[in-house]
Protein backbone atom coordinates (compact mmCIF):
# COMPACT_ATOMS: atom_id res chain seq x y z
CA UNK A 1 0.00 0.00 0.00
CA UNK A 2 1.28 3.48 -0.89
CA UNK A 3 2.11 5.90 1.89
CA UNK A 4 -0.61 8.35 0.81
CA UNK A 5 -3.16 5.54 0.90
CA UNK A 6 -1.99 4.43 4.35
CA UNK A 7 -2.24 7.97 5.70
CA UNK A 8 -5.74 8.28 4.30
CA UNK A 9 -6.77 5.03 5.94
CA UNK A 10 -5.29 6.02 9.30
CA UNK A 11 -7.10 9.37 9.09
CA UNK A 12 -10.40 7.62 8.33
CA UNK A 13 -9.93 5.17 11.23
CA UNK A 14 -9.02 8.02 13.58
CA UNK A 15 -12.23 9.84 12.63
CA UNK A 16 -14.54 6.99 13.77
CA UNK A 17 -16.77 8.49 16.49
CA UNK A 18 -17.06 6.91 19.92
CA UNK A 19 -20.46 5.11 19.96
CA UNK A 20 -21.32 6.40 23.42
CA UNK A 21 -20.00 9.98 23.14
CA UNK A 22 -20.18 10.72 19.40
CA UNK A 23 -18.63 14.20 19.70
CA UNK A 24 -15.20 12.68 20.20
CA UNK A 25 -13.40 10.18 18.02
CA UNK A 26 -11.80 6.89 19.05
CA UNK A 27 -8.47 8.58 18.38
CA UNK A 28 -9.31 11.60 20.62
CA UNK A 29 -10.26 9.12 23.31
CA UNK A 30 -7.05 7.11 23.05
CA UNK A 31 -8.93 3.89 22.33
CA UNK A 32 -7.25 3.61 18.92
CA UNK A 33 -3.66 2.68 19.78
CA UNK A 34 -1.98 1.71 16.53
CA UNK A 35 -2.47 0.79 12.89
CA UNK A 36 0.08 -1.65 11.48
CA UNK A 37 0.59 -2.57 7.84
CA UNK A 38 2.06 -6.05 7.50
CA UNK A 39 2.35 -8.71 4.82
CA UNK A 40 -0.78 -10.31 6.27
CA UNK A 41 -2.75 -7.10 5.87
CA UNK A 42 -3.85 -4.37 8.24
CA UNK A 43 -3.78 -4.77 12.01
CA UNK A 44 -5.70 -2.27 14.11
CA UNK A 45 -4.93 -2.18 17.83
CA UNK A 46 -7.48 -0.85 20.31
CA UNK A 47 -7.65 -0.71 24.09
CA UNK A 48 -10.77 -0.48 26.31
CA UNK A 49 -11.38 2.48 28.60
CA UNK A 50 -12.76 0.04 31.20
CA UNK A 51 -12.24 -3.70 30.83
CA UNK A 52 -15.98 -4.33 30.61
CA UNK A 53 -16.75 -1.42 28.30
CA UNK A 54 -19.65 -2.63 26.13
CA UNK A 55 -18.79 -0.11 23.38
CA UNK A 56 -15.68 -2.10 22.40
CA UNK A 57 -17.64 -4.54 20.27
CA UNK A 58 -19.30 -1.67 18.44
CA UNK A 59 -15.96 0.06 17.91
CA UNK A 60 -14.41 -3.15 16.55
CA UNK A 61 -17.42 -3.57 14.21
CA UNK A 62 -17.13 0.05 13.03
CA UNK A 63 -13.43 -0.45 12.28
CA UNK A 64 -14.14 -3.71 10.42
CA UNK A 65 -16.84 -2.16 8.24
CA UNK A 66 -14.64 0.85 7.42
CA UNK A 67 -11.80 -1.44 6.37
CA UNK A 68 -14.15 -3.57 4.27
CA UNK A 69 -15.51 -0.48 2.53
CA UNK A 70 -11.95 0.62 1.82
CA UNK A 71 -11.50 -2.68 -0.01
CA UNK A 72 -9.22 -4.30 2.54
CA UNK A 73 -9.96 -7.99 2.85
CA UNK A 74 -7.11 -8.99 5.16
CA UNK A 75 -7.38 -7.29 8.52
CA UNK A 76 -7.38 -7.95 12.25
CA UNK A 77 -8.74 -5.88 15.10
CA UNK A 78 -6.82 -6.72 18.25
CA UNK A 79 -7.62 -5.58 21.76
CA UNK A 80 -4.76 -4.98 24.20
CA UNK A 81 -4.83 -4.15 27.93
CA UNK A 82 -1.30 -2.92 28.37
CA UNK A 83 -0.45 -0.08 28.79
CA UNK A 84 -3.76 0.41 30.60
CA UNK A 85 -5.90 3.22 29.26
CA UNK A 86 -5.69 6.54 31.08
CA UNK A 87 -7.68 9.74 30.77
CA UNK A 88 -4.31 11.51 30.39
CA UNK A 89 -4.45 10.38 26.74
CA UNK A 90 -7.38 12.73 26.09
CA UNK A 91 -6.14 15.84 24.31
CA UNK A 92 -7.10 19.32 25.54
CA UNK A 93 -9.22 19.72 22.40
CA UNK A 94 -11.06 16.48 23.21
CA UNK A 95 -11.65 17.62 26.79
CA UNK A 96 -13.14 20.86 25.50
CA UNK A 97 -15.45 18.89 23.18
CA UNK A 98 -16.62 16.85 26.17
CA UNK A 99 -17.34 19.99 28.19
CA UNK A 100 -19.38 21.56 25.39
CA UNK A 101 -21.29 18.27 25.11
CA UNK A 102 -22.23 18.55 28.82
CA UNK A 103 -19.74 16.13 30.33
CA UNK A 104 -17.24 17.57 32.82
CA UNK A 105 -13.86 16.44 31.47
CA UNK A 106 -11.32 14.56 33.60
CA UNK A 107 -8.51 16.34 35.37
CA UNK A 108 -5.00 14.97 35.12
CA UNK A 109 -4.89 11.53 36.77
CA UNK A 110 -2.53 12.78 39.48
CA UNK A 111 -5.31 15.10 40.67
CA UNK A 112 -7.74 12.24 41.18
CA UNK A 113 -5.42 10.48 43.62
CA UNK A 114 -6.80 12.92 46.16
CA UNK A 115 -10.25 11.40 45.89
CA UNK A 116 -8.81 7.94 46.42
CA UNK A 117 -7.65 8.99 49.85
CA UNK A 118 -11.06 10.43 50.56
CA UNK A 119 -10.60 14.10 49.69
CA UNK A 120 -13.15 15.86 47.55
CA UNK A 121 -12.05 17.45 44.34
CA UNK A 122 -13.52 20.43 42.58
CA UNK A 123 -15.30 19.69 39.33
CA UNK A 124 -16.70 22.70 37.50
CA UNK A 125 -20.25 22.45 36.13
CA UNK A 126 -20.02 22.04 32.32
CA UNK A 127 -23.18 24.14 31.88
CA UNK A 128 -22.76 27.22 34.08
CA UNK A 129 -19.10 26.90 35.09
CA UNK A 130 -19.85 27.03 38.82
CA UNK A 131 -17.39 25.27 41.07
CA UNK A 132 -20.06 24.62 43.67
CA UNK A 133 -20.82 21.06 42.67
CA UNK A 134 -21.18 17.78 44.54
CA UNK A 135 -20.73 14.17 43.65
CA UNK A 136 -23.97 12.18 43.68
CA UNK A 137 -22.44 8.85 42.79
CA UNK A 138 -18.96 7.53 42.03
CA UNK A 139 -20.59 5.42 39.32
CA UNK A 140 -22.60 7.17 36.61
CA UNK A 141 -24.42 6.27 33.41
CA UNK A 142 -21.38 4.36 32.15
CA UNK A 143 -18.37 2.84 33.90
CA UNK A 144 -16.15 5.73 32.83
CA UNK A 145 -18.34 8.44 34.32
CA UNK A 146 -19.39 9.64 37.79
CA UNK A 147 -22.60 11.53 38.51
CA UNK A 148 -22.43 15.11 39.82
CA UNK A 149 -24.87 17.91 40.51
CA UNK A 150 -24.35 21.66 40.32
CA UNK A 151 -25.45 23.55 43.45
CA UNK A 152 -25.95 26.78 41.47
CA UNK A 153 -27.88 25.80 38.35
CA UNK A 154 -29.03 22.52 39.98
CA UNK A 155 -28.41 20.55 36.80
CA UNK A 156 -27.09 17.02 37.19
CA UNK A 157 -24.14 16.21 34.97
CA UNK A 158 -21.71 13.42 34.12
CA UNK A 159 -18.05 13.73 34.99
CA UNK A 160 -15.55 11.68 33.03
CA UNK A 161 -13.65 9.89 35.81
CA UNK A 162 -9.89 10.12 35.92
CA UNK A 163 -8.20 6.80 35.49
CA UNK B 1 5.55 -26.12 32.96
CA UNK B 2 3.25 -28.96 33.88
CA UNK B 3 0.36 -29.09 31.45
CA UNK B 4 -2.54 -27.01 32.60
CA UNK B 5 -1.06 -25.28 35.64
CA UNK B 6 -1.45 -21.76 34.26
CA UNK B 7 -4.83 -22.76 32.80
CA UNK B 8 -6.06 -23.77 36.26
CA UNK B 9 -4.75 -20.58 37.81
CA UNK B 10 -6.49 -18.45 35.17
CA UNK B 11 -9.74 -20.35 35.74
CA UNK B 12 -9.52 -19.61 39.45
CA UNK B 13 -9.23 -15.87 38.76
CA UNK B 14 -11.61 -15.81 35.79
CA UNK B 15 -14.32 -17.92 37.45
CA UNK B 16 -14.23 -15.75 40.57
CA UNK B 17 -14.81 -12.64 38.45
CA UNK B 18 -17.52 -14.37 36.39
CA UNK B 19 -19.53 -15.78 39.31
CA UNK B 20 -19.25 -12.49 41.18
CA UNK B 21 -20.66 -10.75 38.08
CA UNK B 22 -23.60 -13.14 37.93
CA UNK B 23 -24.45 -12.61 41.60
CA UNK B 24 -24.07 -8.82 41.46
CA UNK B 25 -26.24 -8.66 38.36
CA UNK B 26 -29.14 -10.02 40.40
CA UNK B 27 -29.26 -6.55 41.99
CA UNK B 28 -29.88 -4.84 38.66
CA UNK B 29 -33.19 -3.03 39.00
CA UNK B 30 -33.42 -3.94 42.70
CA UNK B 31 -30.84 -1.58 44.24
CA UNK B 32 -32.01 0.53 47.19
CA UNK B 33 -31.85 3.65 45.01
CA UNK B 34 -30.92 4.45 41.43
CA UNK B 35 -27.30 5.50 42.02
CA UNK B 36 -26.56 2.35 43.99
CA UNK B 37 -28.21 0.27 41.33
CA UNK B 38 -25.83 1.86 38.81
CA UNK B 39 -22.84 1.43 41.10
CA UNK B 40 -23.38 -2.30 41.55
CA UNK B 41 -24.06 -2.76 37.84
CA UNK B 42 -20.83 -0.92 37.06
CA UNK B 43 -18.86 -3.07 39.49
CA UNK B 44 -20.44 -6.15 37.90
CA UNK B 45 -19.45 -4.85 34.46
CA UNK B 46 -15.82 -4.41 35.55
CA UNK B 47 -15.88 -7.99 36.81
CA UNK B 48 -17.38 -9.21 33.56
CA UNK B 49 -14.67 -7.46 31.56
CA UNK B 50 -12.00 -9.07 33.71
CA UNK B 51 -13.67 -12.50 33.48
CA UNK B 52 -13.82 -12.13 29.71
CA UNK B 53 -10.12 -11.29 29.44
CA UNK B 54 -8.99 -14.02 31.84
CA UNK B 55 -11.15 -16.80 30.38
CA UNK B 56 -10.20 -15.78 26.85
CA UNK B 57 -6.55 -16.11 27.84
CA UNK B 58 -7.27 -19.40 29.65
CA UNK B 59 -8.71 -20.76 26.39
CA UNK B 60 -5.59 -19.66 24.50
CA UNK B 61 -3.29 -21.22 27.12
CA UNK B 62 -5.23 -24.49 27.05
CA UNK B 63 -4.83 -24.64 23.28
CA UNK B 64 -7.93 -26.73 22.54
CA UNK B 65 -9.78 -23.96 20.77
CA UNK B 66 -12.21 -23.20 23.60
CA UNK B 67 -13.41 -19.60 23.73
CA UNK B 68 -14.31 -17.59 26.83
CA UNK B 69 -17.98 -18.40 26.15
CA UNK B 70 -17.26 -22.14 25.91
CA UNK B 71 -15.53 -21.98 29.28
CA UNK B 72 -18.28 -19.92 30.89
CA UNK B 73 -21.28 -21.83 29.57
CA UNK B 74 -20.11 -25.37 28.89
CA UNK B 75 -18.40 -26.46 32.08
CA UNK B 76 -20.09 -28.13 35.05
CA UNK B 77 -19.94 -27.16 38.69
CA UNK B 78 -16.96 -29.35 39.61
CA UNK B 79 -14.88 -27.75 36.86
CA UNK B 80 -15.33 -24.26 38.32
CA UNK B 81 -12.58 -22.92 40.58
CA UNK B 82 -14.12 -19.66 41.80
CA UNK B 83 -13.73 -18.94 45.51
CA UNK B 84 -16.80 -19.89 47.57
CA UNK B 85 -17.40 -16.33 48.78
CA UNK B 86 -18.70 -15.11 45.42
CA UNK B 87 -21.26 -17.89 44.95
CA UNK B 88 -23.02 -17.23 48.26
CA UNK B 89 -26.49 -15.69 47.88
CA UNK B 90 -26.64 -11.89 48.01
CA UNK B 91 -28.60 -11.65 51.25
CA UNK B 92 -29.56 -8.12 52.23
CA UNK B 93 -27.76 -5.01 51.06
CA UNK B 94 -25.39 -4.99 54.04
CA UNK B 95 -24.44 -8.58 53.25
CA UNK B 96 -23.71 -7.84 49.58
CA UNK B 97 -21.63 -4.75 50.34
CA UNK B 98 -19.72 -6.37 53.21
CA UNK B 99 -18.89 -9.29 50.93
CA UNK B 100 -17.81 -6.97 48.13
CA UNK B 101 -15.61 -5.06 50.55
CA UNK B 102 -13.84 -8.20 51.83
CA UNK B 103 -13.41 -9.33 48.24
CA UNK B 104 -12.31 -6.11 46.56
CA UNK B 105 -9.78 -5.36 49.33
CA UNK B 106 -8.30 -8.80 48.55
CA UNK B 107 -8.43 -8.41 44.80
CA UNK B 108 -6.91 -4.94 44.83
CA UNK B 109 -3.83 -6.35 46.60
CA UNK B 110 -3.76 -9.55 44.53
CA UNK B 111 -3.95 -7.82 41.16
CA UNK B 112 -1.46 -5.16 42.22
CA UNK B 113 1.04 -8.00 42.83
CA UNK B 114 0.06 -9.74 39.59
CA UNK B 115 0.72 -6.58 37.56
CA UNK B 116 4.43 -7.44 37.81
CA UNK B 117 3.84 -11.09 36.86
CA UNK B 118 6.40 -12.72 34.56
CA UNK B 119 3.47 -13.60 32.28
CA UNK B 120 2.95 -10.45 30.18
CA UNK B 121 -0.72 -11.12 29.31
CA UNK B 122 -1.69 -11.74 32.93
CA UNK B 123 0.30 -8.67 33.99
CA UNK B 124 -1.53 -6.54 31.40
CA UNK B 125 -4.97 -7.69 32.59
CA UNK B 126 -3.88 -7.11 36.20
CA UNK B 127 -2.68 -3.55 35.54
CA UNK B 128 -6.02 -2.74 33.98
CA UNK B 129 -7.95 -4.35 36.86
CA UNK B 130 -6.10 -2.53 39.65
CA UNK B 131 -7.37 0.82 38.38
CA UNK B 132 -10.96 -0.41 38.53
CA UNK B 133 -10.57 -2.22 41.84
CA UNK B 134 -9.36 0.96 43.50
CA UNK B 135 -12.84 2.37 42.90
CA UNK B 136 -14.50 -0.82 44.17
CA UNK B 137 -12.58 -0.68 47.46
CA UNK B 138 -13.43 2.98 47.87
CA UNK B 139 -17.11 2.46 47.22
CA UNK B 140 -17.57 -0.65 49.37
CA UNK B 141 -15.51 0.64 52.30
CA UNK B 142 -17.55 3.84 52.34
CA UNK B 143 -20.69 1.69 52.70
CA UNK B 144 -19.19 -0.36 55.50
CA UNK B 145 -18.57 2.95 57.30
CA UNK B 146 -22.17 4.00 56.78
CA UNK B 147 -23.53 0.69 58.05
CA UNK B 148 -21.21 0.60 61.06
CA UNK B 149 -21.74 4.21 62.07
CA UNK B 150 -25.40 4.34 61.06
CA UNK B 151 -28.35 3.05 63.05
CA UNK B 152 -28.48 0.11 65.46
CA UNK B 153 -30.19 -1.86 62.73
CA UNK B 154 -27.62 -1.11 60.03
CA UNK B 155 -24.77 -1.93 62.41
CA UNK B 156 -26.42 -5.20 63.45
CA UNK B 157 -26.92 -6.19 59.81
CA UNK B 158 -23.32 -5.42 58.90
CA UNK B 159 -22.06 -7.37 61.95
CA UNK B 160 -24.24 -10.38 61.15
CA UNK B 161 -22.96 -10.33 57.57
CA UNK B 162 -19.35 -10.14 58.71
CA UNK B 163 -19.85 -13.06 61.08
CA UNK B 164 -21.48 -15.16 58.36
CA UNK B 165 -18.96 -14.34 55.64
CA UNK B 166 -15.80 -14.57 57.72
CA UNK B 167 -15.49 -18.37 57.46
CA UNK B 168 -15.17 -18.04 53.68
CA UNK B 169 -12.15 -15.74 53.81
CA UNK B 170 -9.57 -18.35 54.87
CA UNK B 171 -9.72 -19.88 51.42
CA UNK B 172 -8.58 -16.68 49.74
CA UNK B 173 -5.06 -17.34 50.97
CA UNK B 174 -4.89 -21.10 50.42
CA UNK B 175 -2.07 -22.24 48.17
CA UNK B 176 -1.71 -25.56 46.38
CA UNK B 177 0.75 -27.03 43.87
CA UNK B 178 -0.61 -24.71 41.15
CA UNK B 179 0.55 -21.72 43.20
CA UNK B 180 3.84 -23.36 44.14
CA UNK B 181 4.80 -23.93 40.54
CA UNK B 182 3.71 -20.52 39.29
CA UNK B 183 5.31 -18.64 42.20
CA UNK B 184 8.60 -20.30 41.34
CA UNK B 185 8.25 -18.95 37.80
CA UNK B 186 7.29 -15.48 39.09
CA UNK B 187 3.90 -15.77 37.38
CA UNK B 188 1.74 -16.02 40.49
CA UNK B 189 2.18 -14.33 43.84
CA UNK B 190 2.67 -15.56 47.40
CA UNK B 191 -0.76 -15.49 49.05
CA UNK B 192 0.65 -15.53 52.58
CA UNK B 193 2.19 -12.11 51.97
CA UNK B 194 -1.13 -10.84 50.68
CA UNK B 195 -2.84 -12.13 53.81
CA UNK B 196 -1.02 -9.80 56.18
CA UNK B 197 -1.68 -6.83 53.88
CA UNK B 198 -5.35 -7.76 53.56
CA UNK B 199 -5.75 -8.20 57.31
CA UNK B 200 -4.25 -4.78 57.89
CA UNK B 201 -6.73 -3.08 55.52
CA UNK B 202 -9.76 -5.09 56.60
CA UNK B 203 -9.21 -5.15 60.35
CA UNK B 204 -8.56 -1.42 60.34
CA UNK B 205 -11.74 -0.72 58.39
CA UNK B 206 -13.85 -3.00 60.61
CA UNK B 207 -12.57 -1.39 63.79
CA UNK B 208 -12.97 2.12 62.36
CA UNK B 209 -16.62 1.35 61.60
CA UNK B 210 -17.28 0.33 65.18
CA UNK B 211 -17.76 -3.30 64.16
CA UNK B 212 -16.17 -6.34 65.73
CA UNK B 213 -13.71 -8.64 64.02
CA UNK B 214 -15.31 -12.11 64.01
CA UNK B 215 -13.52 -14.58 66.25
CA UNK B 216 -14.61 -17.85 64.64
CA UNK B 217 -11.61 -19.94 63.72
CA UNK B 218 -13.33 -22.47 61.46
CA UNK B 219 -12.70 -21.76 57.80
CA UNK B 220 -14.68 -23.37 54.99
CA UNK B 221 -12.66 -24.55 52.02
CA UNK B 222 -12.99 -26.65 48.86
CA UNK B 223 -12.98 -24.45 45.76
CA UNK B 224 -9.34 -25.17 44.93
CA UNK B 225 -10.49 -28.73 44.14
CA UNK B 226 -13.71 -27.60 42.51
CA UNK B 227 -15.83 -28.44 45.56
CA UNK B 228 -18.57 -25.88 46.04
CA UNK B 229 -21.51 -24.91 48.21
CA UNK B 230 -24.97 -26.00 47.09
CA UNK B 231 -25.56 -22.52 45.66
CA UNK B 232 -23.26 -22.72 42.64
CA UNK B 233 -25.22 -25.43 40.84
CA UNK B 234 -28.41 -23.38 40.89
CA UNK B 235 -26.55 -20.32 39.64
CA UNK B 236 -25.00 -22.20 36.75
CA UNK B 237 -28.35 -23.74 35.83
CA UNK B 238 -29.72 -20.25 35.34
CA UNK B 239 -26.59 -18.73 33.78
CA UNK B 240 -25.93 -21.58 31.34
CA UNK B 241 -29.48 -22.44 30.33
CA UNK B 242 -29.75 -20.40 27.15
CA UNK B 243 -26.47 -21.31 25.43
CA UNK B 244 -27.00 -24.97 26.34
CA UNK B 245 -30.64 -25.16 25.26
CA UNK B 246 -30.00 -23.19 22.08
CA UNK B 247 -26.37 -23.90 21.14
CA UNK B 248 -26.63 -21.97 17.88
CA UNK B 249 -28.08 -18.84 19.45
CA UNK B 250 -26.16 -15.71 18.49
CA UNK B 251 -26.42 -12.22 19.94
Amino acid sequence: MEKAERDKLIAALSAIPDPEIPVITISDLGVLRDVKFTKEGVEVIITPTYSGCPAMKQIADDIASLLKQAGIAQYKVNMVYDPPWTTDWLSDAAKEKLRVYGIAPPEHSSVDKRTLIGKDKIIACPRCGSEKTKMISQFGSTACKALFQCSDCHEPFDHFKCL
Amino acid sequence: MKQGTLFKYLLRLGDTALINTQRLSEWTGHGPFLEEDLALTNIALDNLGRANALLNYAGTVEGKGRTEDDLAFHRDERDFYNILLVELPNGDYANTLTKQFLLSAYEEILYRKLSTSADPVLAGIAKKSVKELTYHVRHTSSWLKRFGNGTDESRAKAQTSLNELWRYTGELFEQNDVDAELIQKNIATELHTIKSEWEKVVLEAITECGLEVPSNAFMQRGSREGKHTEHLGFMLAEMQFLPRAYPDAKW
